[in-house]
């Protein structure tokens, strides 16, 4: 491409040099120092204890859980909306509700799954005893399915209606199946968005904190909670900033593995 | 595009989206509750309306939440869409994507994290806590989430026409607001939702950024959560729902008006 | 184009009006003349009719902000980048700022008040003579419980009690790990400011056995679960306790007589104070012996005001769950400053109960 726009330009750098190269190095930095501001690699150390190691995989185990169902739940809904008559007024109203202050939903949650709310009136009719369904894995895989189901209903979304629908004509009058068409034309045309989508879940998924304590009680501890508890709780923001590295060395790991495939004639 | 949907779908729908709405309108139920608690539903009341337009400290809380959300997505977009335009006119590919790594850290990395390394940046830099480093933080935070809404429509757009402007003669500006700015509209209005959000979001960066007393909603909210959710806050989420609504709803008809004139 | 030059002006515009909205508000609720002061306190610990009160005799106009543990608000002070004039550490908080010189020396010929503190509650070894806080509430930790919901022979009189089975699935815990790790301690005789790391560990191991009993592990999220008959057992503040006591009659409250926590919060003025003079005037007229009833009232924490003693209701400054008389408090112990390294090796034992419990 010809065009070159320099001076437009200088504020992003700017942005990515104070805002993100220097945090990071803050971070890199702090993750080598012990309580008294010494350089120190025990830090590094003590995240390879069993403790530590343990709490990653189940933050993965409850990340994967999380984005696989948002993944479920949100791709035949983007599918559906993409079909509906006034498809980006829909897609708005799905926005909408992540307008509304995560806390505030988080203790409706509360309200709602609590032992008098309105779920447990409703087991009650079906004839079973109400349940404290607060604080159990079902409820924290729940709530955080409920978070993420916008964001990765937008970008599927915006990969399907981009999509050709002549090519889903032409699958079905080659005589393929309605899942067939899906698994050979639509999904692999839709590949991109779901890789940005699981991108937007799966690394915030590991990283979740306040609803791994209001929604499930602490007892499940993701590496969010983690580093939050070292910073704000231990004051040791040298062990947290530890945590953090390993955090944003997944997440290279995982935009290196969902990666766009070569485009080509664009540079 | 005629709507075809079998009755299946139509009730995956429903019910995906009852789920998105049921905390919300939970909220919005119990505002009307005279027994002040989320719990139990005694009688229809609007005194916690009421209160809300009496409490003073309440508004402005409110009002401030608003400014930092709308500044803080406007100036995010421009930074974040001509930065996406940058970006992609880069000929250096291993450098693009050194970039698009570094603009995608921000999106993933946790809040705490992020609130953590701008408190001590603020106070490396000396800026004052408060209203100015809690809208910078939310520009910096939502900057990347523009670039990766304004990304996509970039590069669904043929070269050609930006050539074709350069060759008859059109300047950089030129090319910028004619040729690229109209064609990714969607991207940016898409950018600048989506950073509305972040913002109106996030608690824990503003948790980290602020202080002299000025407060968001979220942090209010939490700070009120020691003796229960007073249903003033109730009454709050739903006026908000229903101005936003309102918005959504009138920006749609207006943008669908305009298209059927023809008018771009 | 021209559609997103609409938008943004729209925008700005829209801005400007709020902005203009938000400061006629605030001329409306503000005194004005002698200055801001800026009070950095817990979330719902002060009844704000008394923030009004202090305004209108001062002239002084109030700005509150709060936070949700000592480790944030000392983060903040920390930091500088922000003037608080006023905030209620508790007493381990105060002798780390001490320490690190965070903290204006009190002057107390400014607070004449302070004759109305019970002397227990003065001269304490976190802050001898009182040099740099003075006296704001205190309390105990506990055990909060619904004796309807469990059965007859548990009453918490030791802590052995949260191991029963018949408790299964019902007990929840503060998410502080002095607290817990405290409560394991204290449970086996030990001091909850134990250094021992031998202890430690024998407390952990106990503490796992809590699995099946524990539901979770939550913040101040307890009160309203208490109060609607949610949760039946709950390790919490005794203040706490009071206020979800006066919401829900049912629930009674006991501390363990192997021991517990004995706690302050006092009023400090940290070095970044902008309104000294301020600071003063606010912390004497929070030791009136009416105001400081007026906000125990309120806030249903115990009062360490012996002039408003008189005031209060003699059931209330009678009740021994509360206000435990001097012979009781001989087996509460003040949380040490245990020093991060230690309160590091606390955190790491409180994490690993918590990953147990899954």
């Amino acid at each position: 491409m010809k065009f070159k726009p320099k001076a437009t330009f200088s504020p992003y750098l700017l942005w990515i040099v104070l805002f993100v190269i220097a945090p990071i190095g803050l971070i890199f930095y702090y993750s080598l120092l012990d309580l008294n501001g010494d350089f120190t690699l025990a830090n590094y150390r003590n995240f390879f204890t069993p403790a530590y190691l343990t709490m990653t995989l189940t933050s993965f185990w409850y990340a994967f859980l999380i984005t696989f169902f948002t993944l479920l739940i949100a791709y035949p809904t983007a599918y559906f909306l993409t079909k509906t008559k006034h498809k980006h007024l829909w897609l708005m109203l799905v926005i909408i509700p992540s307008w509304i202050n995560l806390l505030l939903k988080t203790y409706a949650f509360i309200g709602i799954f609590g032992l008098y709310g309105p779920v447990n009136a409703m087991i009650e009719v079906f004839g079973f005893d109400p349940t404290q369904i607060l604080f159990t894995d079902f409820s924290f895989v729940f709530v955080a399915v409920y978070i993420f189901i916008p964001f990765m209903i937008i970008p599927i979304f915006n990969a399907l209606d981009k999509m050709n629908p002549s090519l889903i004509y032409a699958a079905r009058d080659l005589g393929a199946s309605a899942f067939t068409t899906f698994r050979r034309v639509i999904f692999p045309l839709t590949i991109e968005g779901v890789k940005s989508g699981i991108q937007v879940t799966f690394i915030p998924a590991l990283s979740l904190f306040m609803i791994t304590r209001l929604i499930a009680g602490n007892k499940v501890i993701t590496l969010g909670t983690a580093i939050e508890q070292q910073f704000l709780v231990a004051q040791n923001w040298g062990m947290g900033s530890t945590i953090a590295v390993f955090l944003i060395l997944i997440m290279f790991a995982s935009m290196r593995l969902t990666r766009k495939k070569k485009r080509g004639g664009r540079a | 595009m005629r709507s075809n949907l079998t009755t299946t779908a139509k009730v995956y729908l429903a019910i995906v989206f009852v789920i998105l709405y049921a905390p919300i309108f939970y909220l919005i139920f119990y505002s009307f509750n005279s027994g002040g608690t989320m719990s139990s539903f005694e009688s229809f009341t609007l005194e916690h309306y009421k209160a809300v337009f009496n409490d003073n400290r309440l508004l402005v809380i409110l009002i401030n939440t608003t400014i930092v959300a709308l500044l803080s997505a406007l100036i995010a977009t421009m930074i974040g869409t001509l930065g996406a335009i940058g970006i992609v006119s880069m000929s250096n590919k291993k450098m693009r994507r050194t970039l698009l790594s570094l603009n995608n850290i921000l999106i993933v990395s946790p809040d705490v994290v992020i609130g953590a390394s701008f408190l001590i940046l603020f106070t490396m830099v000396g800026i004052q806590l408060g209203f100015t480093s809690v809208l910078i933080s939310h520009i910096a935070f939502s900057i990347p989430i523009v670039v990766l809404m304004v990304l996509p429509k970039l590069f669904e757009m043929n070269t050609n026409l930006i050539d074709a402007a350069l060759d008859l003669g059109a300047n950089r500006r030129d090319v910028l607001t004619r040729v690229i700015l109209p064609y990714i509209k969607p991207g940016i209005f898409a950018g600048f939702f989506m950073a509305l959000t972040y913002s109106l979001d996030d608690f824990a960066v503003t948790f980290f950024v602020t202080g002299n007393g000025f407060s968001t909603l979220s942090v209010e909210i939490y700070s009120m959560a020691r003796a229960g959710i007073s249903l003033t806050v109730n009454a709050i989420s739903g006026l908000v729902f229903v101005v936003t609504v309102g918005i959504v709803v009138m920006y749609y008809l207006i943008t669908k008006r305009t298209r059927k004139s023809g008018e771009v | 184009m021209k559609s997103l030059i609409h938008a943004t002006l729209a925008i700005v515009v829209t801005c400007g009006v709020l902005w203009f909205a938000a400061s006629k508000l605030e001329a409306s609720g503000a005194a004005g003349g002698e200055g801001v002061l800026t009070v950095y306190n817990w979330g719902e610990y002060i009844d704000p009719a008394l923030i009004d009160q202090f305004e209108e005799e001062t002239g002084i106009t109030v700005i509150y902000e709060t936070f949700d543990s000592n480790e944030a608000m000392l983060t903040k002070i920390k930091q500088g980048g922000s003037a608080y004039d006023i905030a209620v550490p508790s007493e381990y908080a105060i002798e780390t700022m001490i320490e690190e010189d965070l903290l204006i020396e009190i002057d107390h010929s400014k607070i004449p008040n302070l004759k109305n503190i019970d002397p227990y509650f003065l001269d304490l070894p976190f802050d001898p003579k009182n040099r740099y806080s003075i006296p704001y509430f205190w309390g105990t930790v506990g055990i909060v419980y619904n004796p309807n919901d469990i059965p007859e022979h548990i009453t918490f009189d030791s802590w052995d009690d949260l191991w029963d089975p018949a408790l299964k699935n019902k007990v929840f815990l503060v998410d502080g790990a002095r607290e817990v790790i405290g409560m394991g301690l204290n449970s086996l005789g030990y001091s909850l400011n134990s250094r021992d790391d031998n202890e430690l560990r024998e407390a952990v191991e106990k503490l796992k056995g809590l699995n099946g009993n524990v539901k979770a592990i939550i913040g101040d999220e307890i009160t309203p679960l208490m109060i609607n008959n949610e949760a039946t057992v709950s390790l919490t503040f005794s203040g706490q306790a009071a206020d979800m006591m006066w919401e829900n009659e049912e629930l009674d409250f006991a501390v363990p007589s192997e021991g517990s926590n004995l706690w302050f919060d006092n009023m400090v003025i940290p070095k970044t104070a902008q309104n000294v003079e301020g600071a003063h005037l606010f912390i004497n007229f929070m030791l009136d012996a009416e105001v400081a009833a007026q906000n125990t009232d309120y806030v249903g924490y115990s009062i360490p005001n012996k002039a408003a003693w008189e005031l209060l209701d003699e059931e209330v400054i009678n009740d021994e769950r509360f206000y435990p008389p001097e012979e009781m408090r001989g087996n509460l112990e003040v949380y040490e400053n245990l020093g991060l390294e230690l309160l590091g090796t606390y955190n790491e034992y409180f994490l690993e109960f918590k990953m147990s419990l899954n």
